[in-house]
């Protein structure tokens, strides 16, 4: 469970502050209307780790990349 | 029937072989009942349910027990309300108490925009024969008295609508009530079993690998919650499939005086009462993936002050217990059944936070598929290529969630 995001500009905060943002994952080798399908629905939805992208709406109110490990307890 | 007189479920465990017509993997509600529906009305009985933990240690465990059909679209209405039909039926049929109790189901509505919304879900569920009305606050009141009208002076209830024919059930009763009925039958269920891998042979998966060795199967069924993306990969599948944390509480014992099921749509948060006399609360997935069955205070802040808007009576109560359970959502907030792409390998997900009314149908309808062959005309709306195909059924305003 995801409490705290360190923030490049603010530091550690509360996750309350953030607003996910999905980062699409398209398989390499599809055309582009497979391509533009599977971003819009399809997720390799790893229980592992993965990057995103979050939005620090609360805050500096500026995107970040995150490499967050979904599989944590 | 009562609780103090039935006998002890007699789960008759087995040996695991080497070989199955058909492996479900996932020992769950979907699961058990497509293994139950297998045997009980296909007469196919060499079957293997192969549950990881134990039965319905997942979400089939951890859900809030509503069974209703009043959904927004026909495709949904129609299947949730075979599903609702079936749960009446289940008592009678499997000889086993699973506390199912008619309660029914209050929406509440909040502003002019929701009241259409109900008027088109009433006028959607009729047309199917599902007889879901709209109620004004002076009959939600007689329904359910502990309702403030007021809304916490912020959400004014101005109507409902309601559905008399939903329900509850105890989800354990009805997991262990299926892996009775279905192991009877001579179906296998294997808990402390975990699939590991896919045989495949070529382009068709031909059985599965498991910590306790490998296992051919004809058909191998993934009735996985939660880590379906993980087995479906195994298969070369990938999934429309997002795992999000949902979470619910419970609090201490309440005089059982709380009849209906209520929920806001609007607010999205749902109450009900368990046999016990505990007030049972859910609302909204987490907003980000994650496989952490973790539950934390935010939600407990969040939901209590949305429940208490309403149900200001609760401030009297304690909370007792919260969990989570983590949910395989879909883009449009509908299951997925059918057929997978890959010969051999057949899906029943994507059941995000809406499983557990739909137990009994999706595994008879799971059941046919597999004996047929075909897939039902019931469950044909439902398949995985309707994303890739543009025939979405999108009614996230009926799972009772967001996002």
């Amino acid at each position: 469970m995801t409490l705290h995001i360190d923030c490049p500009w603010c530091g550690r905060r509360s996750v309350a502050e953030f607003a996910y943002g999905e980062v699409p994952d398209p398989p390499a080798g599809l055309d582009a209307g497979a391509v533009a399908v599977d971003r819009r629905f399809f997720s390799a939805n790893p229980d592992g780790p993965a990057v995103e992208r979050w939005f620090h709406s609360f805050g500096c109110r500026r995107w970040l990349t995150l490499r967050r490990d979904r599989s944590e307890p | 029937m009562n609780e103090f007189i039935e006998t002890q479920v007699a789960l008759r465990w087995t040996d695991l072989k080497s070989a199955y017509d058909v492996v479900i993997i996932g020992g769950g509600g979907h699961g058990l009942a497509t293994a139950y529906y297998l045997a009980t009305r296909h007469g196919i009985t060499d079957v293997a349910v192969l549950e990881k933990g134990y039965i319905g240690s997942g979400n089939s465990g951890r859900n809030t027990t509503i069974i209703r059909s009043n959904y927004g679209i026909g495709e949904s209405v129609r299947f949730y309300q075979r599903s609702l039909e079936l749960y009446a039926g289940l008592e009678a049929e499997t000889g086993r108490w699973l506390m199912h109790a008619e309660k029914g189901l209050l929406w509440l509505v909040h502003s002019e925009t929701g009241l259409r919304t109900e008027r088109a879900r009433v006028a959607i569920n009729q047309a199917n024969g599902v007889e879901t009305c709209l109620v004004t606050p002076e009959e939600v009141t007689g329904i359910c008295p502990q309702i403030d009208l007021d809304g916490g002076g912020r959400y004014p209830v101005m109507g409902a609508s309601y559905q008399p024919a939903a329900a509850t059930a105890r989800h354990d009763r009805v997991v262990w009530a299926l892996a009775e009925g279905a192991m009877a039958q001579g179906a296998h269920v294997h808990q402390h079993t975990t699939v590991t891998g896919l045989q495949t042979d070529g382009d068709r998966v031909t059985g599965v690998q498991t910590d306790r060795g490998p296992i051919a199967a004809g058909t191998v069924v993934s009735a996985v919650g939660g880590r379906v993306s993980t087995i479906a990969a195994m298969a070369g599948v990938r999934l429309p499939v997002r795992t999000h944390p949902l979470q619910a509480f419970v609090t201490n014992h309440y005089a059982p005086t709380f009849a209906p099921i209520v929920a806001s749509t609007e607010l999205t948060f749902y109450a009900s009462q368990t046999p016990r006399g505990e007030m049972l609360l859910g609302a909204e997935i987490e907003p980000e993936p994650s496989y952490s069955s973790r539950s934390g205070f935010d939600f407990l802040e969040q939901t209590a002050g949305r429940a208490l808007l309403f149900l200001p009576f609760l401030a009297n109560l304690r909370i007792l217990r919260q969990w989570a359970g983590i949910c395989d959502m879909t883009p449009d907030s509908s299951p997925i059944m059918g057929f997978s792409g890959v010969d051999g390998f057949l899906l029943t997900t994507g059941w995000g936070t809406w499983g557990f009314k739909a137990i009994p149908a999706g595994g008879e309808q799971m059941a046919e598929l597999i004996a047929t062959d075909r897939t039902p005309e019931l469950i044909a709306p439902f398949s995985l290529d309707r994303f890739t195909g543009d025939c979405l059924l999108a009614d996230a305003g009926s799972s009772g969630t967001q996002h």
